[in-house]
């Protein structure tokens, strides 16, 4: 695939894009870049166009939804859903819109996912994508029902539904809400596959809690990122609950892999082509029965 | 028998003083019953004045009361004929989560719920009450064999949460929950859930992709224990009292965001009281919603648990 340049895009969208770096890492004019992982220092601008991988060791930086619209579907064929959703802070948690309202100014966003439909390669396709940058990519009442309201079009149009998840988990500020969006999401994938429509779940990272504990995990074929974090618990949790020091690769995707819970993982420089032809595979739909 | 609970100790107090002064007037031989009387009618009103105003801290305090009924305790009160049945067939048996068959009413009817302990002995048996995958996908493997059977399918929820371990991630925790809400989400046969204790997070949900979804009137339905929340959302794990209030996770509270499809009733000052009594409004409650659901065909009873989730979430929906 072409390979773009992120920062004109991002640029010519204008919506708000985050390079994700800590501070201390950052150089004047966010011209270099250093590693998290393997420590080099590289031109910003090299990174960009190398899509948010670093050029040396691989490390996958996380990506904001846009960027993955960008990176993934054929350019210029993205549809965004839903938009006009808002929080409507139901448990009344102090200051939780504000916090959203900022949120929503860095991302550009409504909320932690953004939904449409859009072609990879040709193959019309549903895609929600969730953002880290908004609240950690929690999942709240907008962002089960943009989901479902994503996936619901995916049954409607007969067409294959394919999530990049990104989440810290439910949402705290709507409680019991949140969790039930876990069910609300789980009932309309099954739906969808009731009609014998694909589902692809990309677990990017991190993909944790109720989101890893629903539809992350219940893609047909369910893929992640190199070295992403996916687990149902917190690390630290389950450190004070069993009192044993886990393995460094505890809970990556590549841990994950060697357990049989993944199908595969994909380099994100393959994954646009891979995921398409997974959806070209299954169009024909098997063999014909005489 | 039971444990003193906090918000409780002033009906203990009271009763613990007439107690005190029925063996003084044994002893001395000499009539108190005025007294008595007076103090007893003052010890109905605290019981029903403490009782029916409960903090929702009071009930986190009755859920968790090591005393509280259990599944296996309604089981033996509800159902005849009670077989258990064990293992998902691919690892091992989880005895956090039991599961059978029985009648209800000469009705055949599959039961699955969470399991706690009562004893330290039992709840290490019992991990308590924290599930493995394992669980889940017996949990599965039951609902699946009731379908085939066209049994309706009881579900008791209690528990803290599916454990956080490092062999439950390994097996697939993640997984083994999502399956659940997933496969439930297409059962045949009508699926009631009754939250009994503590209801925690995803572990919990897990059974409770149900037609119809009860809580008791003294437990709780949460996305993360108040400790828990306590702790994210101020740094302070002892702030639970209020953190339980801010995160609404009371049967009514429920029942007013139109989660729940009703609350049971408990006994006074909680199910652990009266474990009889308590069965009975549960077994009323059950019985009416088997009977209403067994009105519905297969497709009724999926499109009603699909329009019974889908509903759930509270946004604004801006005019563009
Ligand atoms: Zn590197």
């Amino acid at each position: 695939m072409a390979i773009r340049n992120l920062l004109s895009i991002n640029k010519k969208k204008n919506k708000g894009v985050i390079v994700d770096r800590n501070k201390e890492n950052s150089f004047p004019a966010d011209l270099m870049t250093k590693c998290p992982e393997c420590k080099k220092i590289y031109l910003t601008k090299e990174l960009e166009s190398n899509l948010k991988v670093c050029p040396k060791c691989d490390h996958h930086y996380k990506m904001t939804a846009w960027e993955r619209v960008e990176i993934f579907l054929d350019e210029g064929t993205f549809e965004s859903f839903d938009e006009n959703l808002r929080t409507s802070n139901p448990l009344k948690f102090p200051s939780y819109l504000d916090k959203i309202e900022v949120d929503s100014q860095k991302t550009g966003l409504n909320e932690a996912v953004l939904t449409g439909m859009g072609s990879l390669k040709g193959e019309q396709v549903v895609v929600a994508i969730m953002d880290s940058h908004f609240r950690m990519g929690s999942m709240g009442s907008v962002v089960g029902e943009k989901i479902t309201r994503a996936i619901e079009k995916a049954t409607e149009y007969e067409l294959p539904f394919i999530i990049f998840t990104a989440s810290g988990g439910a949402r705290m500020q709507e409680g019991v809400i949140s969790l039930m969006q876990m069910a609300k999401t789980s009932v309309a994938l099954k739906r969808h596959s009731d009609h014998s429509l694909l589902f692809i779940s990309i677990m990017t990272h991190p993909t944790t809690g109720g989101v890893s504990a629903s539809f992350a995990s219940l893609g047909d074929i369910n893929i992640a990122e190199p070295q992403s974090l996916i687990g149902f618990a917190g690390r630290r949790v389950i450190e004070q609950t069993v009192r044993e020091k886990l393995p460094d690769d505890f809970q990556t995707a590549e841990f994950l892999l060697a357990h049989g819970q993944l199908d595969a993982i994909f380099h994100r420089k393959d994954m646009r082509d891979k995921i398409a032809s997974i959806v070209k595979i299954h169009r024909k739909g098997g063999i014909v029965h005489v | 028998m039971s444990k003193t609970l906090g918000f409780e100790e002033p009906v203990v107090k009271l009763r613990e003083k007439i107690d005190e002064l029925k063996e003084i007037a044994n002893n001395a031989d000499v009539d108190m019953s005025d007294e008595i009387e007076t103090l007893e009618s003052r010890l109905q009103q605290l019981e029903s004045k403490i009782y029916s105003n409960m903090e929702p801290w009071d009930r986190v305090q009755v859920a968790r009361h090591p005393s509280r009924p259990t599944t296996l305790d309604y089981v033996q009160e509800l159902f005849t004929d009670f077989i258990e049945l064990h293992g998902d067939r691919y690892y091992g048996d989880d005895e956090a989560i039991v599961g059978g068959i029985a009648f209800f009413e000469g009705q055949p009817i599959t039961i699955i719920g969470h399991q706690r302990g009562k004893t330290t002995k039992e709840n290490i048996r019992r991990n308590f009450g924290m599930p493995h995958p394992e669980g889940y996908r017996k949990a599965l493997r039951l609902m699946k064999q009731a379908e085939k059977f066209n049994r309706p399918i009881i579900c008791f929820i209690d528990t803290k949460g599916a454990y956080p371990g490092k062999a439950a991630e390994e097996r697939g925790q993640s997984e083994a929950i999502a399956k659940n809400l997933f496969e439930m989400a297409g059962l045949k046969v009508p699926v009631i859930s009754v939250v009994i204790g503590e209801g925690g997070s995803g572990g919990a949900l897990a059974l409770g992709v149900a037609n119809k979804l009860y809580m008791l009137e003294n437990s709780t339905y949460s996305v993360i224990s108040p400790e828990g929340a306590a702790s994210i959302l101020w740094k302070d794990a002892s702030l639970a009292k209020q953190a339980a209030e801010a995160m609404k996770i009371t049967a009514g509270d429920l029942k007013l965001m139109d989660i729940i499809d009703d609350i049971i009733p408990e006994v006074a000052g909680g199910a652990h009281r009266d474990v009889l009594a308590q069965s009975k409004s549960l077994k009323k409650f059950l019985g009416l919603a088997l009977d209403e659901l067994s009105t519905l065909s297969e497709r009724e009873l999926i499109e009603n648990r699909y329009d019974k989730f889908r509903k759930i979430g509270e946004y604004i929906e801006l005019e563009d």
